[in-house]
């Protein structure tokens, strides 16, 4: 039932990329680029998710469990660092480049994003495996001895 | 700044924004779950981050919604204009940079904001930031 709860709420999710306009590269980049002809219309989307999505976080409060009886899971850090900074501005430069994030670029594959989309996809789960890899090594890697 | 009236869709945009909260708040309020796709998909690639079928069905949702959508209304046309190296470093660039951000546009851009997380919103701040400046660099300086 979970699983079943997912998968409406992905294809939700995607008729609404669809919908909004956010699942076309070209659109996107029409809203991030201030100095040409200007495309206000992806801060509509935005103001249009936040203001369901809040009703929700407001409807979940501090719920232990969801109305299926799954654990609530959301993340709870608040560091302010490096990672996050840096991660975010790697993240911008490459939707800048593109015009695909990660949500519309796999809603493109079958969308009519055809090749294009499909070398997006597989360099942007190149990119996430090379995260995995650099994190388990870190997490393998000996602690520095101790003293000396 | 000029508007660009000819291609605002203000309406499309805000409902499909309404849709996009509300299948965030579907996965919140029945799964429990943060509809953050970078996470959701990033979290399939790794052994570590525990149970996969709820990532798999809202992966295979979203991959579908245009099928669905196409029983409804023709898709609406796409223009991909970067070339497969720029396609190449972008996604790269989205990879990585989304995974030790943890998060993009809907993780801290939708979710986050609308919980009023400060981390979520210097994310937004620096993705939003670096996306403008990145778009005005290729557009109108190296392409002038």
């Amino acid at each position: 039932m979970p699983a079943f709860a997912a998968f409406a709420s992905g294809l939700v999710f995607g008729m609404g990329l669809i919908l909004s306009g956010m699942v076309d590269p070209g659109k996107v980049l029409g809203f991030l680029d201030l100095a040409g002809p200007w495309d206000p219309s992806l801060a509509l989307v935005m103001g249009g998710a936040v203001a369901v999505a809040a009703a929700g976080f407001v409807l979940a409060g501090r719920r232990a469990v969801s109305w299926l009886g799954e654990p609530m899971r959301v993340p709870g850090a608040r560091a302010l660092d490096a990672p996050l900074v840096l991660g975010s501005l790697a993240f911008g430069a490459g939707w800048g480049l593109a015009g695909f994030c990660p949500g519309p670029a796999l809603a493109a594959l079958l969308g009519g994003g055809g090749t294009k989309a499909a070398i997006f996809v597989v360099a942007m789960l190149a990119g996430m495996v090379l995260f995995e890899l650099a994190e388990r090594r870190r997490a393998t890697r000996p602690p520095p001895a101790a003293g000396g | 700044m000029t508007i660009d009236w000819n291609v605002f869709t203000p309406g499309p945009a805000f409902t499909g924004g309404l849709l996009i909260g509300l299948a965030a708040a579907m996965l919140l309020l029945l799964c429990g779950r943060l509809a953050g796709i970078s996470g959701i998909v990033g979290g399939l690639l790794g052994a570590r981050h525990g149970p996969r079928a709820w990532r798999l069905a809202f992966v295979a949702g979203l991959v579908v919604s245009p099928l669905a959508w196409s029983l409804l209304a023709p898709l609406p046309a796409l223009r991909i204009d970067a070339d497969v190296p720029t396609l190449v470093a972008a996604g790269l660039l989205v990879g990585v940079g989304t995974r030790y951000g943890a998060g993009c546009t809907s993780g801290h851009g939708v979710c986050g904001l609308s919980r009023l997380s400060l981390r979520s919103l210097v994310a937004t701040l620096c993705f939003m930031g670096a996306g403008f400046a990145t778009v005005f660099v290729a557009r109108h300086l190296l392409a002038a």
